[in-house]
């Protein structure tokens, strides 16, 4: 039986009090977006019958009360900050809001900015205006219609042409559950100079508590040959929704890499959309997902190449434990000038029981016809084979599935150039292991 | 060390063991001939308690216990080792990270203290150095992307650190040049001893000439259809299976 084409949806809840007023109000402009915004998030949430959303449906969060944080900073329970052992700056949000004084921005690299998005919005709202785009780019996104319709903050990263950032720079979104649902829409803008580089780390944290909802949009544009590095890690609490689309273009020779490690939240998706614009540009999207319990986890992606002479590599791997369920969706588009396109992809899931399940559906639409394009997937139980060798030198079985499982993962976890960033991740998924990694 | 009496065994309902009688003392080294599909893997994997191999009929004693009603891993842990013919490759596993864990947990079980990392690196050094093993292969993952030769160098490593009290080896001589052929007789060599007992498995009995036996045996058709001494190998040799009246189609 199909499932709604959308799901009702009020939001914010009502009753939830006054309105926070959103930064910039006032400015026509941005006034102009948000009611557009507005209007189109009141259609709902999308539903299953949605080609993109058939496997992950949001009507559990339809059923919840949610409404904006209160505007002054929550005191109540937090998680612990996953990248703690990491050096450089950091930029800290708390159910969404920017926190100066959490933040550590003082002594940024050269050629390096970053600014809080309701400051800029206050400062300098004609500046912002072509970074935040028109309502156009909602079109066909029915949470980024939220997100626009209701940001109260982000932030915006700059790099200067040419310059080489060695420290990475931390994004971390910190929840921090209320009495009631609370909902926040992030909005963050990276802006990548011509041949500049940067590594990028986004966390998502947070305890067990009342449910939140985090719906961040992410809009990225790499310069000519510039190279972003951006590693995510999604550790939110069990009572966590999490709806994030991060759409990247890149100018020619530019390289994006995505890095996620998702193993929180009930439920989890994670959107990409990445659009190769100038010849010789190159993504790389890897993802590893842990899921165990009822928890749902969604990756979906997009790649289009829309000139000749790019490459895309992408690899999903995961590991499903219990009633969990995973959706894989991967769409490469090849436009009919885009000659010589090199695109890959692969998907792959561990199932540890019977009752997990993962959707995996790949979709290429190729219209040049001189391209190298190729998808694979696989889901199954760890090789018997394998446990047997490593039970036949003394392991038990639980001692060798873990192992099994580890070498599973880290293998996609050392494609993560940085090291420190690297070794956090890895730390998670062994701990996802020994059956904790998350709140 | 090691009774075989009267073994039955199946494979996908497919009889394959079909009455294997065979008894090994501690110190000695036995060798198991066989034409292709004569049984001789099977009986590998039923000592290592290979999943899907069944036992329909027969026991085996193991140092005076039921060998069969033991996990895979009591049997390794207890001093069984199977070095395999094709050996396992798991992706993303750290040849060393596995080696430590499989080394501590057979030390645990035996109540000896662990090795921490600077000894187990010491001695890994040692085993592996004169098993021609270089560094980087320990820093790869576990069997990937390995050579024939390195994987089967990497068993003999594996059954020197876990220094078990019965090893069975699996056709370990098959894809080996005559150089790293040498290299791994010469590891067997040196774990001979009078508490240590070996079943070497091989279709061809150039290992044997490095790896003196002290029994032969001759599997067909699922059965121990002849014993003897080196001489029995080298008589193979000359007239191969057929020459015993062991046509491999038969035997199959």
């Amino acid at each position: 039986m199909p499932g709604p084409r959308t799901i009702p949806f009020d939001y914010p809840a009502p009753g939830a009090g006054p309105a926070v007023a959103l930064p910039g109000a006032g400015t026509p402009w941005l006034d102009a977006l948000r009611a557009d915004a507005r209007g189109l998030s009141a259609n709902g949430l999308p539903g299953t019958r949605m080609e993109a959303w058939k496997y992950t449906s949001l009507a559990p969060l339809a059923e919840l009360d949610f409404s904006p944080p209160p505007a002054h900073e929550a005191e109540a329970s937090e998680s612990a900050d996953p990248f703690d052992a990491v050096a450089g700056p950091c930029a800290v949000f708390v159910n969404g809001r920017f926190s100066a004084a959490r933040s550590r921005l003082d002594s940024l690299p050269a050629g390096l900015r970053v600014t809080g998005l309701a400051q800029a919005l206050a400062d300098d709202p004609a500046g912002v205006e072509g970074l935040i785009g028109g309502t156009g780019a909602l079109n066909g996104e029915p949470l980024a219609a939220f997100n626009a319709a209701f940001a109260a903050d982000g932030c915006i990263v700059e790099t200067a042409e040419g310059v080489e950032i060695e420290e990475p720079l931390r994004l971390r979104f910190a929840a921090s559950p209320g009495v009631a649902p609370l909902a926040w829409h992030p909005r963050v803008v990276v802006r990548l100079g011509a041949g500049s580089r940067l590594t990028l780390v986004e966390g998502h944290d947070g305890p067990a508590g009342a449910a939140t909802w985090s719906n961040p949009l992410a809009d990225i544009a790499l310069g000519g040959d510039a190279t972003l590095s951006h590693v995510k890690l999604q550790v939110e609490g069990p009572d966590a929704y999490h709806t994030a689309l991060t759409r990247a273009a890149l100018a020619g020779g530019a390289r994006y890499e995505s890095h996620l490690l998702a193993l929180g939240a009930r439920l989890a998706r994670h959107e990409i959309h990445v659009r190769l614009e100038g010849e010789g540009a190159a993504c790389w999207l890897g993802g590893g997902y842990m899921a165990r319990g009822s928890q749902h986890v969604d990756n979906t992606t997009v790649i289009d190449h829309a000139v000749p002479n790019c490459e895309s590599r992408e690899v999903y791997k995961g590991v499903l434990d219990d009633t969990a369920r995973g959706v894989f969706q991967g769409k490469i588009i090849v436009r009919k000038d885009a000659q010589k396109t090199d695109g890959h992809q692969l998907n792959r899931t561990l199932l540890l029981s019977r009752k997990a399940e993962i959707d995996t559906k790949p979709e290429l639409e190729i219209y040049a016809d001189d391209v190298k394009c190729s998808h694979g997937a696989t889901a199954g139980e760890p090789e018997a084979e394998q446990l047997f060798y490593l039970r036949s030198r003394g392991l038990d079985h639980r001692t060798a599935l873990a192992l099994i499982v580890e070498g599973f993962m880290c293998d996609m976890m050392e494609e993560v150039p940085h090291e420190g960033v690297r070794a956090v991740l890895i730390e998670r998924v062994a701990a996802w292991i020994d059956g904790g990694g998350c709140p | 060390m090691l009774t075989i009496e009267n073994l039955h065994a199946t494979v996908d309902g497919k009889p394959i063991l079909n009455g294997l009688d065979l008894a090994v003392n501690a110190g000695e080294v036995h060798a198991v001939m066989g034409p292709n599909g004569s049984g001789k893997s099977t009986l590998a994997y039923v000592i290592a308690g290979r999943e899907g191999y069944e036992v329909t009929a027969g026991s085996v004693t193991y140092r005076g216990a039921d060998l069969l009603a033991m996990s895979i891993e009591e049997r390794a842990l207890s001093g069984v080792f199977l070095a395999f013919q094709y050996p396992v490759e798991i992706p993303g596993v750290g040849s060393a990270t596995f080696l430590k864990t499989a080394v501590n947990a057979v030390r645990k079980h035996r109540g000896e203290k662990e090795y921490d990392a600077m000894e187990f690196l010491k001695l890994v050094k040692e085993k592996r150095t004169a098993l021609g093993i270089d560094d980087g292969m320990m820093r790869r993952a576990l069997n990937v992307g390995f050579s024939g030769g390195e994987k089967k160098r990497n068993e003999m490593l594996q059954m020197a650190l876990l220094e078990p009290a019965l090893a069975v080896l699996d056709e370990t001589d098959s894809g080996l040049d005559i150089d790293a052929l040498k290299v791994v007789a010469s590891g067997i060599n040196a774990l001979r001893g009078p508490e240590r007992s070996m079943l070497v498995i091989t279709h061809y009995q150039r290992l044997l000439d490095h790896v003196v036996p002290d029994r032969v045996h001759v599997l067909a058709g699922g059965r121990i259809v002849r014993s003897g001494g080196r001489e029995l190998a080298l008589e193979l040799e000359k007239s191969g299976y057929a020459g015993l009246g062991l046509e491999p189609s038969a035997a199959a």
